[in-house]
């Protein structure tokens, strides 16, 4: 059976499992005169119940259905004739999308080795067989958790604490997620990193000024071994976070300013929603304004003034990256800004100082660690940005500081390195997740710090 | 007294001076917000621009005469008649019956390419279905070739190159006078999944994809969400467990989100061998991305709920799960429901993780189950606009418009809820 069906099946069990052991709290609390004499309401029995039912039945069921694939993938593998085992992981994926393919008849069999027509009817008793064992391993463990939760049902049982006690854990279990979570990152970008850092010396890998990944099909070809320098990657980066800075720290900034200091109750309530709706757009769209609209107009304004510009331009990313982050700066700064305490605007202005005095003299500089912390914050979302340098910034590792000549970014490559099929064990693919590790260090520092100063600056004022 | 006057003056004197840069101040201001601004409706304006003809397409009415002897067919029940005979025959003769001038072998094959690839295929699939319409005359609607639609569509507008040359051009501007061609609503776009042909192409696909992929956030993110809200604002003990936690939960909300593909790539594919490209792990990916907002929000909510409720509710005896779950959640669920509509909103229109779990496959199908190959809006429309052909620009337009609709409509929806159910204390 499909765990597809298996999920609705628990599910009603449960719900059975609920019904059953309410009306035995029932039955159980008439003899002694109503269900005032139980510890707790038959809700909680039933509750009990319901939960005792599905919550074994379904750790089950996700924990066979998270291995049961690779568990079947190794059994077949080793079903193989001994003289066509594979070599590499590579190899072995191939091979096993053979299989797969015999077994669900999109391959004529006609055309393939026997061995393989021989691993496709294994891995089809394999599939037939974990699915029984599975479905009956899951009922099994949901009825029985249902009767033994029937037979606990007993006036001198407090099943509320039971519930209590079981729904407290999970919502442990939930915020810990979080932590599962980070922990998912850092494994998954760890192995892979460690991997690639056996065949590429980390030093190669930090320090070399050239980034070419892809590695030659012959061994001959020039430049088979491929180089995985990052440092054009970052300059990339840098290059087009620091536009990206430019034209959003001011724009959002001074908008903040102007809409928490000067503008009128009407002018700020319509255009704070409108700044906003700059955030909520999806990045693919601003790539899709960069790459087709933004960059061919610097391009040709370039040509205008007798400059050359790549269609491809880090100006053209850079700038379109800014318009996106201008609401993030302005919002972190509009919350820094309304923090400092009235009393020091108002002695200001009692001096005789202008409102614009006023905000560059005793404001902003009493401000200024919050809004260096939410600067660093649209920092490392630049950095992280994918979409907009995906499509509009290029794929030459080209080091340079010309904003109009085309460069390429961490998250580019690691969008290209791993779209489309690929085996694991190739440089190519792990160099993805080494600049995986490094931008989830850099925007991990940055955000640390960032929040650090924001809650240091918070602390002095309230 | 003379140094007062003249203290005096020199501030009266630099008046002038100091009202100028107020008011270069506040200029400067309104600047940025007008950058802002603008930079909105360029974008808006440039989007609907490229986009509207999207929604348009271009058809070909043509009475054709499904003759045996042309098609080389002669019992369309007969698959290997069927996948030998001839179909683009009878098209050419009807678009001939319009145009006789195109007469030589080479003016007629030219006059086929102004129906799309699709055309002949419609009509086997018309007499595959209904084989006692051989030897009759049907009316039927071509699409029109994709350069066809280009010339049609933008033949003023200098930015689209016309492709056609200048004989089909002419023949273009007769069928056109005479009604032949003619410009509809493109329900295509609404009722196909993706194709080769951006005549061809729709974004039913990546919509019932994006959809299916959404139920699975939604269905992860929204519980998981608010018990972790929960446990952190009611529940959790002031130890080092918890300042972990919650460490962990303010650092995940900044990790870009092309990590969180990394994670699925290397945990979900890698590690657990689930399958590429489907909703399931793009719905799992993108929970775990959203699930910081929708607990930050979640706490906000929670904590907005008045003490005095708690305090009531336990001096009537509840325990503390009794007061959270028959008070605190009820009276805090619109805020967390705000907030969990603006994080759905933002997972829809993610686009990089799911590029690095499969997602961007060519899929021609309308995925019908969360394990079937998918794609989803956003990436659809990457993926058309890094195409050449300009029909798929146009397309990916309004795929765009389309995606924004939802976005803002969600959006609206998350403010009048806020509005309409938020309490104030």
């Amino acid at each position: 059976m499909q765990t597809a069906n298996l999920l609705p099946l628990v599910l009603v069990l449960a719900v059975v499992a609920y019904g059953l052991a309410y009306m035995r709290s029932r039955a159980v609390a008439a003899p002694l005169g109503g269900i005032r004499n139980l510890k707790a309401l038959p809700f909680y029995y039933a509750t009990r119940a319901a939960l005792w039912c599905a919550i074994p039945a379904l750790l089950v069921l996700a924990a066979w259905a998270g291995f049961e694939g690779k568990v079947i993938q190794g059994i077949v593998i080793a079903s193989l004739p001994q003289d066509v085992w594979p070599e590499s992981p590579g190899e072995a994926s191939l091979i096993l999308s053979q299989i797969s393919n015999v077994a669900a008849g999109k391959l004529n069999p006609d055309f393939v080795p026997d061995y393989i027509v021989g691993a496709a009817s294994v891995l089809e008793t394999m599939d037939n067989q974990s699915a029984n064992f599975k479905a009956a391993l899951v009922l099994l463990v949901a009825v029985s958790g249902a009767a033994f939760a029937w037979t606990r049902v007993a006036p001198h049982i407090n099943a509320r604490l039971n519930v209590e006690t079981t729904l407290r854990r999970i919502f442990f279990v939930c915020a810990a997620l979080a932590v599962l979570t980070t922990a998912g990152i850092v494994f998954s970008v760890i192995l892979e990193t460690i991997r690639f850092f056996g065949r590429v010396p980390i030093s190669d890998f930090l320090f070399s000024t050239s980034w070419s990944p892809q590695t030659a099909l012959r061994a001959d070809q020039v430049g088979s071994e491929g180089a995985f320098g990052v440092i054009p990657l970052f300059t990339g980066t840098l290059l087009i976070s620091a536009i990206a800075l430019l034209v959003a720290v001011p724009v959002g900034l001074l908008s903040a300013i102007y809409l928490s200091e000067y503008a009128s109750k009407r002018v700020r309530s319509t255009a704070k929603p409108v700044l906003e709706m700059l955030a909520g757009i999806p990045t693919v769209v601003y790539g899709f304004f960069a790459a087709l609209t933004v960059a061919p107009f610097i391009r040709d304004l370039a040509e205008m003034v007798g400059l050359e510009a790549s269609s491809q331009s880090a100006l053209a990313a850079g700038l379109v990256m800014g318009i996106m982050i201008v609401p993030f700066v302005s919002s972190l700064s509009d919350d820094v800004i309304n923090a400092v305490p009235q009393a020091m605007r108002d002695g200001s202005l009692a001096l005789g100082a202008t409102q614009s005095e006023t905000m560059k003299k005793v404001i902003f500089p009493a401000a200024l660690p919050g809004i260096i912390g939410g600067i660093l914050l649209a920092a490392s979302r630049a950095i992280g940005e994918t979409m907009i340098v995906v499509m509009a910034a290029g794929l030459a590792a080209n080091l340079t500081a010309n904003p109009l000549e085309s460069v390429t970014t961490v998250t580019v490559q690691i969008a290209t390195l791993l779209v489309g099929d690929q085996e694991f064990d190739s440089a190519k693919t792990l160099s993805a997740f080494a600049l995986g590790m490094l931008l989830f260090i850099v925007t991990l520092l940055l955000n640390v710090v960032a929040l650090k100063i924001v809650r240091k600056y918070r602390e002095q004022y309230d | 007294m003379t140094d007062q006057r003249s203290q005096a003056e020199i501030v009266r004197n630099s008046l002038k001076r100091r009202y100028r840069k107020e008011r270069r101040f506040r200029l400067y201001g309104m600047l940025a917000i007008f950058i802002a601004l603008a930079s909105l409706a360029i974008l808006f304006a440039d989007i609907i621009s490229k986009g509207h003809t999207g929604f348009v397409k271009t058809t070909i009415t043509l009475d054709v005469t499904l003759d045996s002897e042309t098609m080389y067919l002669d019992d369309p029940t007969d698959e290997d008649q069927l996948s030998m005979a001839d179909f683009v025959a009878p098209i050419i003769a009807a678009l001939q019956a319009h145009i006789p001038e195109a007469d030589s072998a080479g003016e007629k094959r030219e006059l086929g390419r102004l129906i799309g690839t699709y055309g002949a295929s419609e009509i086997r699939d018309l007499l595959k279905d209904n084989p006692g319409l051989l030897n009759t005359t049907q009316t039927m609607e071509f699409l029109a070739h994709d350069r066809v639609s280009t010339y049609v569509k933008h033949a003023d507008n200098p930015r689209y190159s016309v492709k056609l040359s200048d004989q089909q051009q002419r023949w273009v501007d007769q069928l056109q006078a005479k009604g032949v061609i003619d410009t509809g609503f493109n329900d295509v776009l609404f009722s196909r999944g993706d194709s080769r042909e951006p005549a061809n192409a729709g974004i039913l696909g990546a919509i019932v994809g994006s959809l299916l992929t959404m139920l699975v956030t939604l269905a992860i993110a929204f519980p998981v969400g608010i018990a972790a809200a929960v446990y952190l604002e009611e529940f959790a003990p002031q130890n080092r467990i918890t300042d972990f936690i919650e460490v962990n939960i303010n650092n995940l909300a900044a990790v870009p989100s092309i990590i969180f593909g990394l994670l699925g790539l290397a945990v979900f594919i890698g590690l657990f061998g689930m399958p590429r490209s489907v909703p399931v792990v793009g719905g799992m990916v993108l929970a775990l991305m959203t699930l910081p907002t929708i607990i930050i929000s979640g706490r906000a909510a929670i904590k907005s709920v008045p003490p005095s409720i708690r305090e009531a509710a336990e001096g009537v005896g509840a325990s503390k799960m009794q007061v959270v779950l028959h008070h605190v959640i009820p009276l805090a669920m619109p805020g967390m429901l705000t907030g969990s509509i603006i994080g759905m909103a933002q997972a829809l229109g993610e686009t990089a993780p799911l590029l690095l779990i499969g997602m961007v496959a060519f899929i021609v199908d309308v995925p019908s189950g969360f394990l079937d190959s998918a794609t989803v809006l956003p990436v659809q429309i990457y993926l058309w606009a890094s195409s050449s052909e300009q029909g798929f620009i146009e397309l990916a337009s309004a795929g765009i418009m389309v995606l924004l609709t939802f976005m803002i409509t969600m959006n609206a929806l998350a403010i009048w809820l806020r509005k309409r159910l938020e309490r104030r204390w």
